[in-house]
C-alpha cells in the first residue's frame, strides 16, 4: 500500500549500485514480496494472478503462431492448417492459444463477479475498477479481431455481423463501416489490418494491467469483509510467501482444467463451421459468436422494437454497448456504504439473480431467438392460396396429409398454394432474453442505487483480524 | 538581450508568454492533426480496391432458367436468365400484394436501344434481413415464389427478386448497372 515503507535492503554491492540508479528490485520487492495483503483473502482473490498467467500464455503462443501464419485471404486458412499438421508442435500451440482465449474470459468473468460481490469497485478503488473495465473492453476487441484470422466461415460471417452493427449508427455509420473494412466488403485488406491490431492490442492490455496493479497497490487489496485495513500488523500478511503460494496453487489447479480442454476437448468451445474456409457466397445457417460474447449478443438481439425515431437495429446496438458502459458507471451507481455482499442480505439475493441473468443471457445468445422454451399449444400447418380470381384464403391443418391434400385440391383448381408452419404461441428465447435484459439494466440502474439507501446491512466486523480469528479475538489475550 | 531584461531578470512579460504558449500549443495541435490524418485515412479503400468495384459480365452464357453469381468487391450479385413463365409470374403480381411494392419493369434497366430485357434480371445477392446470401435455382431451392430463398431466417423472394414472405423488409436491391452491348452488362458498386 502507498503508506507502507520500503523494507528492501540491498545486500550486495551491485544491488546497492543499481538501487541508487534504477530501484527496480526495490519496486518488485515492495510490490510482490513484502506487500501487506489482508490476511483473509479467499480463493476468489487468486484470479488476478491467474489472469496474468493467461495474458502471458496468449502473448507467448501468439507471437510464435505469428511466425507461421499468413494474413492473406488466399493463404490464411491453409497456413492455419499447416500449423496444425506440419509445424512441430503447431497443433499444441494453436490449441493452447484458442483454448487460452476461452480460459482468459472464464477467469475474467470470475474476477469481475468477485469484484461485484465484495464491492471492490467502491471508494477508494474506483480507478482500479475503471481500468479493469478498459482491460475487459480491450480483451473483447482482441478476441473479436483474433477470431477473424483463421479465415473460416464463422470468422468471415461473424465479423460481417459485428461490423454491420456500426452501419446502424446514423449519418456516419456507412462511412465508418467502409473505413473499418477498407473496402466495400471484408476482404484481404480487412484481414491484414485485423492481424496487425490483434498483435497490437495484447500489449496495450499489458500496459493497462500495469496501471491496474498500480491502482491496486495504492489503496491495497479489498477483502471478503469489505472492511479496510486498520492495523497493518494485525490485519495483513506479506504477499510472499502467503499469497505467492496461494495464488500458485490456484494457478496450478486452473492450468489442469486448461490442459484438460487443450488435450481432450480442444474444439468443444469453438464452432465446426470455422473449419470450413470462408466463402462470401455461402452463409452459415446459425451465426453465433464465441461463448464469452453470447450474453451481449443476446442483448443485441433482444431489442426487436423501435422506440420513437430510433430503429430496433440501432437500439439493439445501443443496449449492447450500454450493457458494458454501465459497468464503468457502477462505482457511482451503487449507493451503499457497505462494500461486501456478506453484510447486505437483500442486495446479495439480487446479486445472485444478476449472475443467473448473465448466464441465462448466454443461453439465449446461443439459441435461436424464435425457438420456444415453453410451448403453449402445437404448431399447425397453414395452407395459403390465391384463386385464379385473385381471392386469398388460408386454411389451417394439424397434420401434413390433410394439408397436402388440400393444397393439391387448390392447385388442381388453378390456384397458387403453399404450405407453411403456423407456430403455436409460446414463451420463446426472445421473450426470456428481453426479460433478462431488463433485469440486467435494472440491477445496475435501479436496484443498486435504491437498495443502498433503503437496505439495513448486517454488522460488519470491526477489523479484518477479528473476522479471521472469530470469537477468540473478542476475548483479550492478555 | 535587451537592456530592460538584463536589468531586471525577474520581470516576465505575461502577454508575450501567453502568446508563445498559445502559438506553441496551436502549432502542436495542427501538427498532430496533420500527422493523424494520413494515419486514419490509410484505412479507407485503396485505389486498387476502388478500381475493382465494377465488373463487365457476359450474360449470353447464362442458360435459360439458370443464374450465375458474381462477386464484385467481395459483394455477391445474381444474374438470372428468366423463363417466359417466370417473367409472366413476376409481371402478373398485383402491387398491393407486395410488402415492398415495385413493378417488375421498375427493376430492370433499359438496353442501349432503350428496350427492356425482361429475360435478364440482375439483383444484389444480399438478403435485406441480415445480409445472408439466398439460395436459388443453382442450389435447387427457389422458395415458395420461384425466385430465391434465404435459409438463414426463411425469407422468400419471387422471380423479380421481391420479398414475398419472411422477415426481410425490402426487395433484393438492384445494383447500378448498364448494358454495354445487348449481351454484356457492366455492374458497379
Amino acid at each position: 500500500m502507498s503508506g507502507h515503507e520500503s523494507t528492501y535492503t540491498p545486500k550486495t554491492g551491485f544491488e546497492k549500485w543499481l538501487d541508487s540508479r534504477l530501484p527496480i528490485v526495490r519496486l518488485a520487492h515492495d510490490s510482490f514480496v513484502d506487500f501487506p495483503t489482508p490476511k483473509n483473502l479467499n480463493y476468489w482473490y487468486t484470479f488476478g494472478g491467474i489472469l496474468a498467467i493467461c495474458l502471458a500464455i496468449q502473448i507467448i503462443t501468439g507471437i510464435v503462431l505469428a511466425m507461421h501464419y499468413t494474413a492473406t485471404v488466399d493463404e490464411a486458412f491453409a497456413s492455419v492448417e499447416r500449423i496444425m499438421r506440419d509445424v512441430p508442435y503447431g497443433w499444441l500451440l494453436r490449441y493452447v492459444h484458442a483454448v487460452g482465449a476461452s480460459m482468459f474470459f472464464l477467469a475474467v468473468y470470475v474476477h469481475m463477479f468477485r469484484g461485484l460481490y465484495y464491492g471492490s469497485y467502491k471508494a477508494p478503488r474506483e480507478v482500479l475498477w475503471l481500468l479493469g473495465c478498459v482491460i475487459f473492453l480491450l480483451m473483447m476487441a482482441t478476441a473479436f479481431l483474433g477470431y477473424m484470422l483463421p479465415w473460416g466461415q464463422m470468422s468471415l460471417h461473424g465479423a460481417n455481423v459485428i461490423i454491420g452493427l456500426f452501419g446502424a449508427i446514423p449519418l456516419i455509420g456507412e462511412g465508418l463501416q467502409t473505413w473499418l473494412m477498407g473496402g466495400p466488403s471484408i476482404g484481404n485488406q480487412t484481414l491484414q489490418r485485423f492481424f496487425s491490431l490483434h498483435y497490437l492490442l495484447p500489449f496495450m492490455i499489458a500496459g493497462v494491467v500495469i496501471l491496474h496493479i498500480w491502482a491496486l497497490h495504492v489503496p491495497g487489496n479489498n477483502n471478503p469483509t469489505g472492511v479496510e485495513v486498520k492495523d497493518v500488523e494485525k490485519d495483513t500478511v506479506p504477499f510472499h510467501p502467503y499469497y505467492t503460494v496461494k495464488d500458485g496453487f490456484a494457478i496450478v489447479l486452473f492450468l489442469i482444467i486448461f490442459a484438460a480442454f487443450v488435450f481432450y476437448a480442444p474444439n468443444v468451445l469453438g464452432h465446426a463451421d470455422n473449419y470450413i474456409e470462408a466463402n462470401p457466397l455461402v452463409t452459415p445457417a446459425h451465426i453465433v459468436p464465441e461463448w464469452y460474447l453470447l450474453p451481449f449478443y443476446a442483448i443485441l438481439r433482444a431489442i426487436t422494437f423501435d422506440i420513437g425515431p430510433i430503429s430496433a437495429k440501432l437500439l439493439g446496438v445501443i443496449f449492447m454497448f450500454g450493457s458494458i458502459a454501465v459497468l464503468f458507471a457502477l462505482p457511482w451507481l451503487d449507493t451503499s456504504k457497505v462494500k461486501s455482499m456478506r453484510y447486505r442480505p437483500v442486495a446479495k439475493q439480487f446479486f445472485f439473480g444478476f449472475v443467473a441473468a448473465a448466464l441465462l443471457l448466454g443461453w439465449c445468445g446461443a439459441s435461436n431467438p424464435d425457438d420456444p422454451i415453453i410451448p403453449l399449444g402445437d404448431d399447425k400447418l397453414q395452407v395459403a392460396y390465391t384463386t385464379e380470381a385473385g381471392i386469398d384464403g388460408v386454411a389451417v391443418f394439424a397434420g401434413y396429409e390433410d394439408a397436402a391434400a388440400f393444397r393439391s385440391e387448390k392447385l388442381a383448381e388453378g390456384a397458387t398454394a403453399s404450405i407453411s408452419i403456423k407456430k403455436a404461441p409460446a414463451f420463446r428465447f426472445i421473450h426470456l432474453a428481453q426479460i433478462l435484459t431488463a433485469y440486467y439494466f435494472a440491477y445496475f440502474l435501479i436496484i443498486l442505487p435504491y437498495l443502498g439507501l433503503r437496505e439495513t446491512p448486517k454488522d460488519e466486523p470491526d477489523a479484518i483480524h477479528k473476522s479471521v480469528l472469530g470469537s477468540a479475538a473478542a476475548v483479550p489475550a492478555e | 538581450m535587451s537592456d530592460s531584461q538584463t536589468a531586471s531578470p525577474e520581470t516576465v512579460d505575461e502577454e508575450r508568454r501567453d502568446f508563445i504558449h498559445i502559438a506553441a500549443v496551436t502549432a502542436t495541435v495542427v501538427g498532430a492533426g496533420a500527422v493523424a490524418y494520413p494515419l486514419v485515412d490509410q484505412m479507407n479503400p485503396a485505389s486498387d480496391t476502388k478500381a475493382a468495384s465494377s465488373l463487365e459480365v457476359d450474360t449470353t452464357k447464362i442458360p435459360l432458367g439458370g443464374e450465375i453469381r458474381v462477386l464484385i468487391g467481395g459483394k455477391p450479385f445474381f444474374l438470372r436468365h428468366r423463363t417466359a413463365e417466370e417473367i409472366a409470374a413476376a409481371a402478373g403480381v398485383p402491387l398491393d400484394r407486395l410488402p415492398d411494392p415495385e413493378t417488375d419493369a421498375d427493376r430492370l434497366v433499359p438496353m442501349p436501344d432503350g428496350e427492356l430485357n425482361p429475360a435478364m434480371l440482375i439483383t444484389s445477392g444480399t438478403c435485406t434481413h441480415l445480409g445472408c446470401v439466398p439460395v436459388g435455382p443453382s442450389q435447387g431451392n427457389t422458395g415458395d415464389y420461384g425466385g430465391w430463398y434465404c435459409p438463414c431466417h426463411g425469407s422468400h423472394y419471387d422471380t423479380s427478386g421481391r420479398i414475398r414472405k419472411g422477415p426481410a423488409p425490402k426487395n433484393l436491391a438492384i445494383p447500378n448497372y448498364e448494358y454495354v452491348t445487348p449481351g454484356v452488362v457492366k455492374i458497379s458498386l
